[in-house]
């Protein structure tokens, strides 16, 4: 792999940029690998490429039936951050929040993680509460937290509604390290790293099967023929039900359709990323100047990659209420993605039933920010066979255990997570 | 969304909440000595199609009554609407 410095663009600048080559292979596939992981999004990647670079494993393929990258790693509103206050959830969001400011150097691609800060907005002594609360939890993972009063907010923020009838603001729960990142370029600084380590992407290869034999895989059923393998990874949220109903699983999982939202290109306005969590609307802005925004879920079973309508409406009208200047801009694009809803609002990994088979995924609406951190645990648990240290409360059996790890106290109703 | 409310006729989907699978319709018997496995998948597990769908709409914001919709969760097409007091009638054989 020809790495990328500011001395290759130069000199490819001046030799008619004539050195650039493809970032990875488009291989066949092999009849067999040690680790076959299903599903090239930003999970998926990054687990190959863990595997490959931290546990020296380089007979890895990944599976994707459409391209890489084309799914919800593509259709993501890019935000990072680690502000959870459960134990089960903060120390492993913290550890994607590490990944995440040293990913450039690791991958050397230009993921443009973008650190500027996000903004819990507070309207209530209640929420003030519940926000201190938390951002005591977000201290003691090591993430730091600021608690902004009104007046620091308003020299950060002076564009907002602060005297809304309904939710006036009263200060704003902060994490600085918080920002963005350049989602597609995630998933391709990802793939072009394993790939480089031996890894084989096979694209527009869909996984029709499981091939099952005394409890243990021996290896998946594609669109491209059988595909032997020692261990089998999934990580293809927002179709995980689709998958392992395959291999025969049902899973405390539902689809739904989660909608985000651009605007035409403006000057630079918003500093970082801005959550109206009374109102259902947060917002950041793109380096191109688009306002990237969303807000709610639609609310029922979903596999249909768009929202409607009424959800376009109430996250308009959230965007109106908190920064009214936003009235006169021109929506520029939408699109839905499938998300996996699960029944305490918090992921999946862990073994399966089936010997050789693990699951990655019910990642809500939040599984952009996690890449780094999934990719790393799991492919901690398909090298060891153990949990890593910071996911050990995302198992299965978590359920019928009852050590759910429900950030929101709504219980098994996926769609208010 | 337009659903065809078995009562009222076409209603928005906004006047409705929705709760998911009507799979919650079949309850487990209690006494039953699996009882606490079976309600563990009774809570928990979905079936989560992609297709067909059956599930439980309330009408909140109408005659709060419960309906069991069958909906496609790829097109969004509603393909019939009947109240979840006369399915449960039917799973009870009560009718």
């Amino acid at each position: 792999m020809t790495r990328f410095s500011g001395f290759r663009v130069l000199k490819e600048a001046l030799t008619g940029h004539n050195g650039w080559a493809p970032l990875w292979r488009n291989p066949a596939p092999k009849p067999a690998y040690d680790f076959v992981i299903i599903g090239g999004g930003g999970h998926g990647l990054a687990t190959a490429y863990t595997l490959a670079k931290t546990f020296g494993q380089a007979n890895v393929a990944v599976l994707e039936k459409g391209w890489i990258g084309g799914g919800n790693v593509g259709r993501n509103t890019t935000i990072i951050r680690s502000n959870y206050l459960l134990p089960g959830n903060q120390p492993f969001y913290e550890l994607s929040m590490k990944l995440w400011e040293n990913l450039e150097q690791d991958t050397n691609f230009n993921s443009m993680v973008s650190q500027r800060g996000i903004i819990n907005l507070i309207h209530s002594d209640a929420q003030r509460d519940a926000y201190r609360r938390r951002g005591n939890a977000m201290m003691l993972s090591g993430a730091g937290a600021r608690l902004l009063d009104v007046d620091q907010l308003r020299q950060m923020v002076p564009f907002l509604n602060y005297d809304n009838a309904r939710f006036p603001i009263r200060g704003a729960l902060m994490q600085s390290r918080a920002g963005t990142a350049r989602h597609d370029g995630v998933a391709w600084g990802y793939a072009r790293g394993a790939d480089s380590r031996g890894v084989d992407i096979i694209q527009n290869c869909e996984v029709t099967g499981f091939r099952v034999e005394g409890g243990k895989v021996q290896g998946v059923e594609t669109t491209r023929g059988f595909i032997g393998a020692g261990k089998v990874g999934v990580a293809v949220a927002g179709h995980s039900s689709q998958v392992m109903a395959k291999a025969g699983l049902r899973l405390p999982i539902e689809s739904h359709a989660l909608q985000a939202f651009v605007s035409e290109g403006l000057k630079p306005t918003i500093p970082g990323v801005i959550t109206f969590g009374a109102g259902h609307f947060y917002v950041s802005q793109s380096d191109k100047g688009g306002l990237v925004f969303g807000g709610d879920i639609d609310g029922y079973n979903s596999y249909a990659q768009r929202g409607n309508l009424p959800v376009v409406e109430d996250v308009a009208e959230g965007g109106m209420a908190l920064m009214p200047m936003i009235g006169r801009a021109r929506l520029l694009r939408s699109w839905g993605g499938i998300v996996d809803m699960s029944m305490d609002g918090s992921p999946i990994i862990d073994r399966t039933p089936i010997d050789g088979l693990y699951f990655n995924g019910g990642w809500n609406y939040g599984g952009f920010k996690a890449t780094p951190a999934a990719g790393h645990v799991f492919a901690h648990l398909l090298a060891t066979d153990t949990p890593h240290e910071t996911a050990t409360a995302f198992r299965f059996d978590r359920f019928n255990r009852g050590y759910v790890i429900d950030e929101k106290g709504v219980g098994a109703t996926p769609n208010l997570h | 969304m337009l659903i065809p409310h078995p009562l009222l006729g076409l209603r928005d989907a906004q006047e409705f909440t929705v709760l998911g699978d009507a799979s919650l319709l079949a309850r487990p018997d209690p006494t039953r000595s699996d009882a606490e496995a079976a309600f563990c998948d009774y809570v928990f597990l979905r079936d989560n199609p992609k297709g067909v769908h059956r599930e439980l709409w309330f009408h909140e914001q109408g005659d709060r009554s419960w309906l069991v919709v069958t909906r496609d969760t790829v097109t969004h097409e509603i393909l019939s609407a009947e109240l979840a007091s006369d399915v449960k009638k039917r799973m009870e054989g009560t009718e």
